[in-house]
């Protein structure tokens, strides 16, 4: 049985563990579910511009720290309710990658990896220098206020769990729908071919910028629950290596929502298993990366070819209406 | 005025550096298309090699100190080449036919494997490079007095880098070199074999990055496991400033970067240094997207 065969009963397996998970494991374990919740948050926002565009963007660290210090900033000093500022973190989030994707969208590959890694570099060294008095340099911003949900108030990590995977179950519906749609369809054009794609009338500039805007939104918004989660942020959690987990939680999932969810449990839990290795444990995580990509190059779950039902009026060509083809049969 | 030429020396020096850094990315890069993420890490086990080698072989103590500088940057350059033919075998070429992304996934596990490596052998305290190593004389030039270790950090980066390019240029291995770095297929189908090449640029690059390595450790006098993220980091920025898989590039990157960061230190600030060099980085980008000297070549139907 492949591994792809094994999708449903994955994702319903997946699914009702994480719903009664709270209830079987103690507060350290609920914690570090919590943090996987978070990054598959945030893989997810990298996976549309990463994995269904294709545009190598290594620096999605730099949206998540709008987006939490946006949040820390209207909570501390203007006492705007943790949540309400969620919709705001994302739009200054999205706001930010649109001035700063919009010269850089056409470069090539490899020269677009290293310049979002600067961005990255340049957004944490501008918070530690405390730009305009409002980030509170290297020591952050602290005594960020929980989140309150129709007057019931989210503090314990049980909550903050069901809050987080709530937000990740509704991101994958959306997401889900969203792929189905002729934007994922173009993005996923884009990522095979760019050049064909532009010829056959898609605005490749236009699509990657967009979905530049809607992953930094969606990070934003997973700032905002980061920083209610902390009660405190501070600019060295946004740094290169945040931005490479991400990344690499995005290319080891292979593409595919699913996949995504499984390589977030893989990359935040296995550390955390191998806390009785101590100072080793990130030696094995480092080994662990390499061997997982060895042995997975294509990732661990590709997404589905699209299928796609003959049209009726082709079945007098020899093709029963009741055929279904699939786009791979045509390239190959 | 006397400031501006101390820094832009400083900033050769610095830039030196990162060039050799560079043209270990920037070669790889030409022959795989690959960013490969360990390198800083090489570089760093070439800071460590030679404080190693340094305090245990004592060979200080046998030979004069200049003797004793080349000797352990040969074996810090061997060893650190060592490295890196490994690291290609392991971690690269089972990944060559796969999606580029990858093989980069699978690097930046090398970079972190190689940087705790480091770590749980020598421990996550910084070390001190013995100072009798650094050459200790000043040198007076058209009024400035320049430290000799700055100019002679100049001339060993020089002399690699030029030694580097009659190699690429000169000889039948060169050749092949270049030959890889524009068409591995065709290069295959005219006798040359591909493997050996990849392999030959992966004792080359991490050997020039080991011998960096050693460099930063005589220049500052302190080094630490982590600084090869950043070093790392900043040769792989001046590799695409001057245009990625280009060799003279990573040179004139390197140097630029060096100059800029040295410059923006001294005149703006101190902790938006690095944040200036990325900046440039970006401006120099989008004025020319294939880098300095990276030729625009044409998109492959």
């Amino acid at each position: 049985m492949k591994l792809q065969d094994l999708r449903t009963p994955i994702s319903v397996g997946l699914a009702i563990v994480l719903l009664v998970l709270p209830l079987v494991c103690n507060a350290y374990w609920l914690d570090v579910c919590v943090s996987i919740g978070l990054y598959a948050l945030l893989a997810l926002s990298l996976n549309v511009i990463l994995g269904q565009a294709g545009i190598f963007h290594m620096g999605h660290a730099a949206f998540f720290a709008v987006g939490a210090y946006t949040t820390a900033v209207l909570n501390t000093l203007y006492h705007w309710p943790v949540l309400w500022t969620m919709p705001l973190a994302g739009v200054a989030a999205a706001l930010f990658a649109m001035a700063v994707a919009r010269p850089i969208i056409h470069l090539r590959g490899d020269y677009l990896l290293i310049v979002t890694i600067g961005i990255v570099e340049i957004v944490r060294i501008a918070l530690l220098n405390d730009v305009a008095g409002l980030t509170g340099g290297s020591n952050g911003i602290f005594g960020i206020a929980r989140p309150t949900l129709f007057g019931f108030r989210i503090s314990k990590g049980v909550q903050f769990y069901y809050l987080v995977w709530c937000m990740v179950g509704v991101s994958l519906l959306l997401f889900r729908c969203l792929w189905q749609s002729r934007f994922g369809r173009a993005l996923n054009y884009i990522k095979e071919d760019d050049i064909a794609a532009e010829g056959c009338g898609v605005n490749v500039t236009r699509y990657k910028l967009a979905a530049f805007v809607l992953g930094a939104f969606w990070a934003g918004m997973a700032g905002t629950v980061y920083a209610a989660k902390m009660t405190t942020i501070a600019p060295e959690s946004f740094n290169f290596m945040e931005s490479v987990i991400i990344f690499a939680v995005v290319i080891l999932s292979g593409g595919s929502q699913l996949g995504v969810l499984i390589s977030a449990f893989l990359f935040i839990g296995l550390p955390e298993l191998l806390r009785e290795f101590h100072d080793a444990r990130m030696l094995i995580f480092g080994f662990a990366m390499m061997a997982m990509m060895v042995w997975r190059p294509q990732g661990l779950l590709p997404p589905l070819r699209r299928r796609y039902r003959v049209a009726e009026n082709s079945s007098s060509q020899g093709v029963s209406p009741k055929d279904v083809w699939n786009d791979s049969a045509v390239s190959e | 005025m006397e400031q501006f030429f101390q820094q832009l020396l400083n900033g050769l020096a610095v830039g030196g550096i990162y060039a050799l850094i560079a043209l270990g990315y920037t070669m790889v890069y030409g022959v795989m298309k690959l960013i490969n993420f360990a390198h800083g890490d090489i570089f760093t086990i070439g800071a460590y090699l030679g404080l190693t080698l340094l305090v245990s072989c004592n060979i200080a103590a046998v030979l004069p100190p200049t003797a004793a500088v080349l000797v352990i940057f040969l074996m810090v350059a061997l060893l650190a080449a060592l490295v890196g033919y490994l690291l290609e075998r392991v971690a690269y070429r089972p990944l060559r036919n796969a999606g580029r992304l990858s093989a980069v996934v699978s690097a930046l596990g090398a970079s972190i494997f190689l940087q705790n490596g480091v770590m749980l052998i020598y421990g996550a305290r910084f070390y001190v490079y013995p100072d009798f190593l650094r050459p200790d004389f000043t040198v007076h030039l058209l009024g400035l007095a320049v430290p000799g270790v700055r100019l002679l950090i100049i001339f060993a980066s020089v002399v690699l880098m030029v030694a580097l390019s009659a190699f690429i240029q000169r000889t039948r291995t060169g050749a092949a070199i270049r030959a890889v770095a524009v068409d591995p297929g065709a290069a295959q189908l005219m006798g040359i074999n591909v493997d050996r090449i990849i392999s030959l640029v992966f004792l080359i690059g991490p050997g020039l990055g080991g011998a960096a390595g050693l460099m930063v450790g005589i220049y500052y006098g302190q080094i630490d496991f982590t600084m090869g993220w950043s070093y790392g980091l900043k040769a792989l920025t001046a590799a695409i400033l001057g245009g990625i898989g280009n060799i003279p590039g990573a040179m004139l990157g390197g140097l630029m970067l060096g100059i800029i960061e040295a410059l923006a230190a001294g005149y703006v600030s101190m902790a938006w240094k690095d944040a200036i060099a990325f900046l440039v980085l970006i401006f120099i980008l989008i004025i020319r997207p294939t880098g300095i000297l990276g030729e625009r070549t044409a998109e492959k139907l």
